[in-house]
């Protein structure tokens, strides 16, 4: 094998070290799927607590603090860090024909700021634990046991991760680019990470603040959100969720980046609307701003604010439901092949337009009435980021893994994983929506025997999910040790990445890539 | 205890709508399923159909560069665009009507705490996890929580509303239907929070009037008074054997030693039962958390007589082998 990334120094420090942002990419792979796995763990044992009514095998405590550790770990240590830091470390220097980020000792402090956050979290454990749900609303947050603390410091910190990767790419965009390359022949994957960016760096800092105000009213009693001081518990929601709203764009622009990829290479096609999905990108991340209130209708915040909020986020919905129908027209006369990454975009595609829809419903005032904090938000949620983004992770992952370590993965074990995935998931989480409309409220440890059937065939469904990933796991290994060697371009895609060879060398491009007039031109 | 819970949660689907306003919230419910459906059967099979369609017969193929179509474009922004529109106005004006307090209604004082919910009428009658109310009269529910933020919901009557401490909030409705309809507690609160449950039974307007009006404890001995102020508010956390919840088991309490978190024992007596009850944080039990909701002020004094005399009387079973 020819001089690459991955053989170029050997040795632990050589990858600990390392300020090559592929390296940082695949040291944030293995630590992405490290808590994928641990987060998936606990979905699986709640899952199964819940597979019958009454005390199944772990008591209420300990089930909440399960939900905890799941919903911080998927969110703060998978699904935000998941597509930018991995994926978007990986490849937007490539895809614009740079030899790194901007700043790459920031790049790596950004890897040991999650790791380090994670570690602090994990902390708690040896404090009984938190239970507070990944929300931490107080009172609740501040009566609690002590482990609460540790976690909030622990997304204290991991927060700065998130906002130095974002600054490093809005800097890496604007002054790398290779040349030639205009805003407007960026790939649509770079648009999107772009967009996250200036909402990474732009709402972190205020969970950052919520979270240190938390801190402090548990250590000092400075009196701002405990009623008991003459501080108001609802102020912490609207500060929570002006970060929290905006981070589920954090979550989902990335992975519809992914998805424009995937649909064009796999069409053979240019994209369609190229503009309108870059722009509504930005659109959607400006607006997101503006809409945390739709998590608080039933908080006993006015119905006018909630009436506001209400009419905000369906703005939010025409960007979105335009992107849609713009991946749909990229499709419109293509030659479309279904390797393995493209059985996830149409996945993705499927799921989404559920999560979408039902995004709609509940931001209608009287619809969300009845279903908030109910399963059918758990549902609704679950839809938009794992058939969402987790589908396009894994979808990024086939697409660009010949790129990554040089090797092809099994197509026929690839589809396999696609089918048990995407049929497991709509398993266990169409019943949900179900259960919320019969009134079954979230969080809930225990369930009143109706309710049963639909949480049995729930808790199936999670087993095949779980089977699916066990699954992909065996293809990347196989492919990292086994698969065929791969050519450096195997997919016939036309963004820069593809001019290199696979695996890139250290620098990634030998020779200058050559920018086109459209990022996507196929014939 | 969740097995005791009552029919209407039954139904499959929907629980059934027993006032106006939920039938009102089921009729959107229902147009916007439709919709949604139609719109995911459109765009599904959109992209289903192109694949089948156009799919790669060789690697020869040549696709067409379709960059954009502003029609097309505008009307996919602007049709979707009038929809959301639609219901998001729909959605108010049905949210509207849920926050409408009649004046005339019959107001009623909920309380949530830690796991329980208690409901306190006009006339100075308590009861604890079974709100009762008189069928076709307005009711006004005015709601604030003795300790963290919890969440009053009736799906029958498709409304809910968060509990806050050191406010006050409200819910109003009417109900149509006469029977028992479950309670949930739909925010977050902790280890007892899918166990704290409630009913609203809805009777007749006679009936209730009598209801409010009987003396609930009316014949009873002063220990079962005790019993039955004990079912309602301790059993979330306590049991009367010697298992352990949240708190521990009573059984046996009365003369033994205890120890607390704090360092120092003690040997019970009704001294320390009545300062356990109404002010527990005082002294907490060595191996437990400051979890108790205190009841001082909470409790008539034959309630509080009837607890202590209820829990001198729990002797450990003595099966135990
Ligand atoms: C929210 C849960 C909760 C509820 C409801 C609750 N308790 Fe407790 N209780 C506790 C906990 C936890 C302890 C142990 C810590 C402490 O001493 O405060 C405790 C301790 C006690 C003790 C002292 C027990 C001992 O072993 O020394 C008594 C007596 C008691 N509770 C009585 C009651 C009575 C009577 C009620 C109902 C009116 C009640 N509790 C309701 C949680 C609860
Ligand atoms: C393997 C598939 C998964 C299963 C079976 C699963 C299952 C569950 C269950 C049972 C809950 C508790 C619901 C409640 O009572 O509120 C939950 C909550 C949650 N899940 Fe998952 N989950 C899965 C994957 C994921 C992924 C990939 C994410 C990534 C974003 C995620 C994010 C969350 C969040 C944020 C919560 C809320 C936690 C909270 O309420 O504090 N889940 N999940
Ligand atoms: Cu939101
Ligand atoms: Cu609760």
């Amino acid at each position: 094998m020819s001089v690459n990334y991955l053989n170029e120094k050997k040795g632990l420090t050589s990858w600990l070290f390392t300020l090559d942002h592929k390296r940082i990419g695949i040291l944030y792979m293995i630590t992405v799927f490290t808590f994928f796995l641990v987060g998936g763990v606990f979905a699986l044992l709640m899952r199964l607590e819940l597979f019958g009514a009454g005390e199944t095998f772990i008591p209420a405590s300990v089930y909440n603090q399960f939900m905890t550790f799941h919903g911080a770990i998927m969110v703060f240590m998978v699904i935000i860090p998941g597509i930018p830091a991995f994926l978007g470390n990986f490849f937007l220097p490539l895809q614009i024909g740079a030899k790194d980020v901007a700043f790459p000792r920031v790049n790596l402090l950004s890897w040991y700021c999650l790791i380090v956050g994670s570690i602090v979290a994990l902390c708690s454990l040896f404090f009984n634990g938190v239970d507070t749900g990944w929300t931490f609303y107080t009172p609740y947050s501040i009566r609690t046991d002590n482990g609460t603390l540790w976690v909030v410091l622990g997304a204290f910190i991991m927060g700065f991760s998130s906002i130095l990767t974002g600054l490093n790419f809005i800097v890496t965009v604007h002054t790398l680019r290779a040349k030639g390359m205009g805003f407007f022949q960026l790939p649509l994957f770079v648009w999107s990470l772009y967009s996250t960016a200036i909402i990474q760096v732009l709402a972190t800092p205020v969970l950052a603040i919520t979270l240190l105000l938390l801190s402090a009213e548990r250590i000092m009693g400075i009196g701002i959100f405990d009623p008991k001081l003459g501080g108001d518990p609802v102020l912490f929601q609207h500060f929570f969720w002006f970060y929290s709203h905006p981070a589920v764009y954090i979550m989902i622009l990335p992975a519809m980046g992914v998805i424009s990829e995937l649909i064009t290479t796999f069409s053979r096609k240019t994209i369609f609307g190229y503009k309108a999905i870059a722009f509504s990108s930005v659109g959607i991340a400006a607006v997101s701003f503006f809409v945390w209130g739709h998590h608080m209708f039933v908080s006993g915040q006015s119905e006018w604010v909630g009436v506001l909020f209400s009419f905000l986020t369906m703005l939010v919905g025409v960007p979105t439901a335009i992107k849609v129908f713009n991946w749909v027209a990229t499709m419109y006369q293509g030659s479309i092949k279904f390797d393995t990454p493209m059985l996830y975009a149409n996945g993705f595609l499927f799921l989404f337009v559920i999560g979408g829809v039902t995004g709609i419903m509940l931001a209608t005032l009287a619809f969300d009435v009845h279903v908030h904090d109910t399963y059918f938000v758990v549902a609704h949620f679950h839809y938009v980021m794992v058939g969402g983004t987790l589908m396009a992770i894994t979808g990024g992952l086939y697409y660009w893994l010949p790129k990554m370590f040089g090797r092809m993965y099994n197509e026929f074990w690839g589809r396999i994983s696609f089918f048990l995935i995407f049929v497991g998931f709509n398993v266990t989480f169409f019943p949900q929506f179900i259960l919320g409309f019969m009134g079954m409220p979230r969080r809930y440890h225990d369930y009143v025997p109706a309710y049963e059937p639909l949480n049995q065939l729930s808790t199936f469904g999670s087993w095949m999910i779980g089977l699916g990933f066990v699954v992909v796991f065996f293809v990347v290994l196989q492919a990292l040790f086994k698969g065929e060697k791969a050519s450096s371009n195997p997919w016939g895609a036309v963004t820069l990445e593809w001019q290199t060879d696979s695996p890139p060398p250290h620098e990634n491009f030998h020779k200058t890539p050559v920018v086109g007039k459209n990022p996507y031109e196929y014939s | 205890m969740l097995y005791l819970l009552i029919n209407s949660a039954e139904a499959a689907w929907l629980p059934v709508a027993a006032t106006d306003l939920a039938k009102e919230v089921d009729q959107l419910i229902y147009f916007l399923l439709e919709i949604s459906v139609l719109a995911s059967i459109l765009v599904i099979g959109g992209f289903v159909y192109f694949s089948i369609r156009f799919r790669r017969k060789s690697e020869a193929d040549k696709p067409p560069a379709i960059t954009h179509h502003y029609l097309l474009e505008f009307l996919w922004s602007f049709i979707p665009f009038v929809i959301f529109m639609f219901v998001f106005g729909w959605g108010w004006l049905v949210y509207d009507k849920m926050r409408d307090h009649p004046k005339n209604a019959l107001e009623i004082h909920v309380y949530g705490q830690m796991w329980n919910w208690d409901f306190v009428y006009k006339n100075g009658r308590k009861s604890s996890r079974v709100l009762t109310v008189p069928v076709d009269k307005p009711v006004k529910l005015i709601m604030s929580s003795r300790d963290v933020i919890h969440s009053f919901f009736i799906p029958s009557f498709r409304i809910k509303q968060d509990v806050l401490p050191g406010s006050y909030t409200a819910l109003s409705f009417t109900a149509r239907k006469k029977g028992k309809f479950p309670v949930f507690c739909a925010e977050f609160c902790g280890a007892g929070h899918s166990s704290m449950l409630a009913t609203v039974h809805v009777m007749g307007l006679r009936e209730w009037e009598e209801w409010l009006v009987k003396d609930p404890y009316k014949g009873m001995s002063i220990s079962q008074i005790g019993e039955s102020v004990f079912q309602k508010s301790c059993t979330a956390c306590h049991t009367a054997t010697q298992e352990k919840r949240i708190g521990p088991g009573l059984a046996g309490l009365f003369g033994a030693k205890r120890e607390f978190e704090k360092g120092g024992s003690l040997v019970v007596d009704e001294n320390y039962i009545r300062e356990s009850i109404l002010n527990p944080s005082a002294r907490v039990v060595k191996g437990y958390g400051n979890m108790m909701t205190p009841f001082a002020g909470l409790l008539q004094e034959e309630e509080m007589t009837g607890l202590i005399e209820y829990i001198k009387s729990l002797k450990i079973e003595q099966k135990d082998k």
